[in-house]
């Protein structure tokens, strides 16, 4: 039995220097020669550019350079790209408008990249910022969503109605027939708030030119160095992939905003080369990120549930409208579309779903995956939908959902809208979540705070999410660009230490911790002497990074992969030293035996005779080091039971969370203690989604909750102390450790819960976030609340 | 931000030489507003006087049975002071209240009242309690004469706060509902029982902060929540904008006076 290894709470071992202020962040890295980047940016969402006077910038004190969108055309760098093909219903591929470096002619949302300063000094490169003298002609802008079809502004000039694509999935006319004959229709129309994903290290970068080499280095925020270094090269072109080296060091958060390829990153790469190989450092400041992080999120759906006349559910009929803004990014494509629509089914066996959706550009920042990506769309319309079915049918929440259950007998299940789920235990989940928050004891809760002036209530949500993103062939038959596999290489050093080089890249989740708990227990060796390296294209093999809760389910698999070889190998030398058949060497515990015998050597012994082969087997290679590739069989699909309870103040409309349940199937969990505190972030953000956040432009597309002062994000006191559960877990199937991923499970579920809580307390459902007012104004019209009061 | 000069006068006398002399430049108290401001450059003074040196701005002391307390004393120290809990807890409570501990350990009453965000909660105290603002000109200027507008007041552009002088209320308390991202006031009210008659001021609901009459008057016929259900709060005047709606606003604004008034007792 291996100390610190899979399943123990090892507290993190990167947190010592994060908790002290030692970690290396982009902007904590300074070099020789170093200069600053500051980037103009538009102020009006919609306009065209008639005219850049870069005269009076260049200038002023200590400017290097002033660049815009006609040298980036005169580079011939390429556009930024979206890596996904969705198809229309009528086959044609999506309309992807124009999206350069620096804007070119026309300047798309508030915070759209103009041109950029580069100076000696921070305040010089404002200084000349400020200077630039860009003239604009303002265009009638569309901001709203629900009516972007009509909008007199297009928003891509070419691009008819502002509609990128017009895509279904499932078969309709089987819904269509079983509307026909349903004995009730749910109907809803719906919401989903868009956010900004807030990450608490703001985006940054530092390009480097160096004319010696002829090579370039770029430091950033990313979550996935290679595909930073694949895009830039393949298709901005600035430089050849192996000239290239991308670093990625402390990334302080992500949430998906930092998985994608912006144009800032890209500029100061191409502006350090401007400049004579002098390094230019960008962070951007936090209204930046406001403005121009990729926001997530942004539907509005009408959703149709039939059922039968006992509550089974027989069809699920989607439109959804969602928000590109003003241009694609990098994964856009694929979030309202194969992340939303194919989680459709949840948790349920509805046997026919059908979902179209409409995505369009708009005078907004762009919108792309954040924590969760299209599956907190789905598991909120579909668990909203199924709560207020269960009270247009007089049935309870809880048992609406137990009768509709996938059966844990049915797995693998294949599911109407492409995904076939590989384990899972509804049931199991939900009856311990209503065990945990006293389900049959609510309402004598309810009757205590009522003699206190307070509405409680009481919401159930049962999530399910496709996580573990792969595999590569099924992704490549959707569209997707790339393929989504993962590497690992393992390395011993003579000392018998290990070195495990991955793909992955970690920005909060604790890979440092959780890989090398991993390693330990696979080859036997001390937690302490495994080091975890990433985040490096010139230290660590190609990888597709981190998101979609795929690092332990795919890379952690890799580097399970890479130990499974060395261990190989290790019996070869193993039987070598010992004498024996290698046919008769078992490994275990760190120890290579000769099977019934008591004959052994250690791994560090074998590993020590792999770098000093004196006597070792004939033709085998010397040296301990493995390298793998994982391309999984299938998504994960974790799965749980939130429940929430609420009460709510019926005077201002205030939420307050009493008691919030998380049971979760996230397969085997290799640190429960990294893993409740994955969902206790996760929570708080669906949370923070449900009563708390939600962007605001105005009619000209100013951005109006561009602060901290205005864009609510949750504090500790708006929350709960949780209870987390993992103890229900179904094995996965796609991956030797049967894990699943839980990074996105609390934003996923946690919505939901909260709005089926209030509606429960008041007798309204309350559009998102719940925010004492709409909560007031909601009460103000609901007789329930109205006779409590 | 951009550049200035940067002055820390250790006397009031010499921090109003240095106002005087340069018309462009502004006066730092606790920073908690102006420095957000400068670094987003917003601002462009010519020069930044820091008054956080001196000393006798300083202070908490009893007078004439009130307390007068200096324009540079943090909230921290007001709220953590036994004197204020003593003769005035309310005001200890208000400003145990405001931002968070990095801003009370910052933020000054004097900053705070100069400034006059239409949101900020001391011109609520201030009103309410009807106090008497002391300035470098030797002037003694009433609560209702001293806040003029949306971050407007009496001051005259040369013209320093040193200190605010509370009379001690018979009843008084403040009840805040904070705007959940800002967490400023979206309305607060503040009701005192003086001597000189029942005050009630809120702030947060409007452009800048004000007495409710209606509320007052009503009070003064009977100290009740009764009272303050039967009063109709104007919402004509109030502020509408993507937080809360004036008519939500109104509606907060007996809530909160009524809580106020449970507190007060």
């Amino acid at each position: 039995m291996v100390d610190k290894g899979i399943g123990a709470r090892v507290p993190r071992k990167e947190d010592l220097r994060f908790i002290t202020g030692r970690g290396r962040y982009t902007d904590d890295i300074n070099q020789p020669g170093q200069v600053y980047a500051v980037f103009v940016r538009s102020p009006h969402a919609h306009a065209r550019i008639k005219r850049i006077d870069k005269g009076p910038a260049l200038a002023m004190p200590g400017v290097l350079a002033v660049l815009d969108g006609q040298d980036v055309a005169a580079d011939g760098l390429g556009n930024l790209i979206c890596g996904w093909l969705v198809k229309s219903k009528d086959g044609s591929p999506m309309k992807m408008g124009k999206h350069p470096l620096l804007a070119q002619e026309k300047v798309r949302y508030v915070g759209d990249r103009v041109a950029v300063v580069v100076a000696e000094t921070r305040e010089q490169a404002k200084d000349a910022a400020e200077a630039l003298v860009v003239e604009y002609e303002e265009l009638p802008a569309v901001v709203d969503l629900a009516h972007a079809h009509d909008a007199p502004a297009l928003v891509h000039d070419e691009i008819p109605n502002n509609l990128c694509y017009d895509w279904e999935l499932g078969d309709k006319a089987a819904v269509d027939a079983a509307f026909a004959k349903a004995h009730h229709v749910t109907k809803m129309e719906l919401v989903n708030n868009r956010l900004v994903p807030n990450a608490m290290e703001p985006r940054a970068a530092i390009g480097h030119y160096d004319p010696g080499q002829d090579a370039y280095t770029l430091y950033l925020t990313s979550q996935n160095p290679h595909v930073h270094r694949l895009v830039i090269s393949a298709f901005i072109g600035i430089a050849p992939e192996h000239k290239l080296r991308v670093v990625a060091p402390d990334v302080g958060g992500g949430f998906g905003s930092k998985i994608f390829i912006y144009g800032e990153e890209c500029v100061v790469l191409w502006a350090s080369k401007k400049v004579g190989g002098r390094p230019v450092k960008w962070v951007a400041e936090r209204s930046e990120s406001f403005l121009t992080d990729a926001h997530g999120r942004d539907h509005v759906t009408t959703a149709e549930l039939a059922l039968d006349k006992d509550g089974n559910f027989l069809a699920l009929r989607v439109n959804t409208k969602a928000n590109l803004g003003g241009y694609m990014s990098t994964f856009s494509s694929c979030i309202p579309t194969y992340l939303y629509a194919t989680l459709l089914a949840g948790q349920y066996k509805t046997p026919a779903i059908y979902c179209d959706v409409q995505a369009y550009y708009t005078n907004t920042a762009p919108v792309d995956a954040y924590r969760g990506a299209g599956r907190p769309e789905a598991s909120f319309l579909l668990e909203t939908l199924v709560d207020q079915a269960a009270i247009e049918m007089g049935m309870d929440p809880a048992e609406i959902r137990r009768k509709n259950f996938i059966p844990k007998t049915a797995f693998p299940y294949q599911t109407p809208v492409a995904l076939v789920y590989d384990t899972g235990d509804y049931e199991a989940c939900l009856d311990e979540a209503l065990r945990l928050v006293d389900y049959a004891g609510f309402p004598a809760r309810r009757a205590e705070s009522e003699r206190r002036g307070k509405l409680r209530g009481i919401g159930i949500s049962c999530y399910i999410e496709a996580c573990g993103i792969a595999p590569s062939a099924v992704v490549g038959s959707l569209g997707a660009g790339v393929g989504l596999w993962e590497s690992a290489k393992v390395r011993f050093t003579h000392t018998g230490k290990v070195q495990v080089l991955t793909g992955t890249h970690t920005h909060g989740q604790g890979h440092e911790t959780t890989f090398s708990q991993l390693v330990a227990e696979k080859l036997g060796v001390p937690y302490e002497d495994v080091e975890v390296i990433h985040g490096d294209t010139e230290k660590t093999p190609v990888g597709m990074g981190t998101y979609g809760s795929r690092s332990l389910a795919v890379g952690g698999e890799a580097i399970v992969k890479a130990c499974d070889k060395i261990i190989a190998k290790g019996k070869k030398i193993a039987a070598h030293l010992l004498e024996a058949s290698e046919a008769d060497i078992e490994f275990k515990d760190g120890k290579f035996t000769v099977a019934g015998t008591d004959k052994s050597k250690t791994i560090g012994e074998v590993v020590f005779a792999a770098y000093v082969p004196h006597n070792y087997p004939p033709g085998l290679e010397p040296g301990m080091e493995e390298g793998a590739f994982f391309d999984p069989p299938n998504f994960t699909f974790p799965a749980g039971t939130y429940v929430c309870e609420v009460e709510v103040d019926p005077q201002t409309g205030e939420v307050d969370i009493v008691k919030f349940v998380a049971v979760d199937d996230f397969g085997n969990v290799v640190n429960p203690l990294i893993v409740e505190g994955q969902v206790h972030g996760g929570l708080v953000q669906g949370i923070g989604q449900a009563l708390l956040e939600g962007v605001r432009y105005d009619e000209g597309g100013q951005l109006l909750t561009g602060s901290y002062m205005d864009y609510c994000m949750p504090r500790a006191d708006d929350v709960p102390s949780f209870e987390v559960h993992t103890s229900r877990g179904t094995a996965c199937t796609s991956n030797s450790l049967g894990v699943k991923g839980c990074g996105e499970a609390g934003a996923i579920g946690a919505p939901a819960a909260v709005i089926n809580a209030i509606r429960n307390a008041i007798g309204v459902r309350v559009e998102m976030p719940a925010t004492p007012e709409r909560v007031w104004r909601a009460i103000q019209a609901s007789p329930l609340a109205k006779a409590a009061e | 931000m951009y550049a200035f000069d940067y002055h820390r006068p250790t006397s009031l006398a010499e921090a109003a030489q240095l106002l005087a002399g340069n018309p462009e430049a502004k006066l730092l108290a606790g920073g908690q507003t102006y420095i957000p401001t400068l670094k987003q450059r917003l601002a462009k003074p010519s020069a930044v006087i820091d008054l956080g040196r001196i000393a006798e701005l300083r202070g908490i002391t009893e007078e004439a049975g009130g307390l007068t307390i200096g324009a540079m004393t943090r909230h921290a120290e007001v709220a953590g002071s036994p004197l204020v809990k003593r003769v005035i807890p309310a005001l200890a409570a208000l400003a145990e209240g405001i931002g968070d501990p990095q801003v009370r350990n910052r933020g000054t009453l004097g900053g705070s009242i100069a400034n006059n965000d239409p949101a900020a909660d001391y011109p609520a105290a201030v009103l309410g309690l009807g106090a008497t603002v002391r300035t470098s000109k030797g002037r003694a200027i009433a609560a209702d004469d001293f806040f003029t507008g949306m971050f407007e007041t009496a001051l005259e552009p040369d013209e320093i706060v040193t200190a605010v002088h509370f009379p001690k209320p018979e009843k008084a308390a403040y009840a805040k509902f904070p705007n959940p991202a800002s967490r400023y006031a979206i309305v607060g009210v503040f009701l005192a029982k003086t001597a000189g008659g029942v005050r009630v001021a809120v702030t947060g609901a409007a452009p800048c902060v004000f007495r409710a009459t209606a509320l007052e008057q009503a009070l003064a016929q009977s100290w009740s929540a009764a009272s303050i259900d039967g009063v109709t709060i104007d919402a004509s005047n109030l502020n509408s904008d993507i937080h809360a709606q004036a008519d939500y606003r109104a509606h907060l604004i007996k809530v909160m006076a009524k809580r106020a008034l449970a507190a007060a007792g």
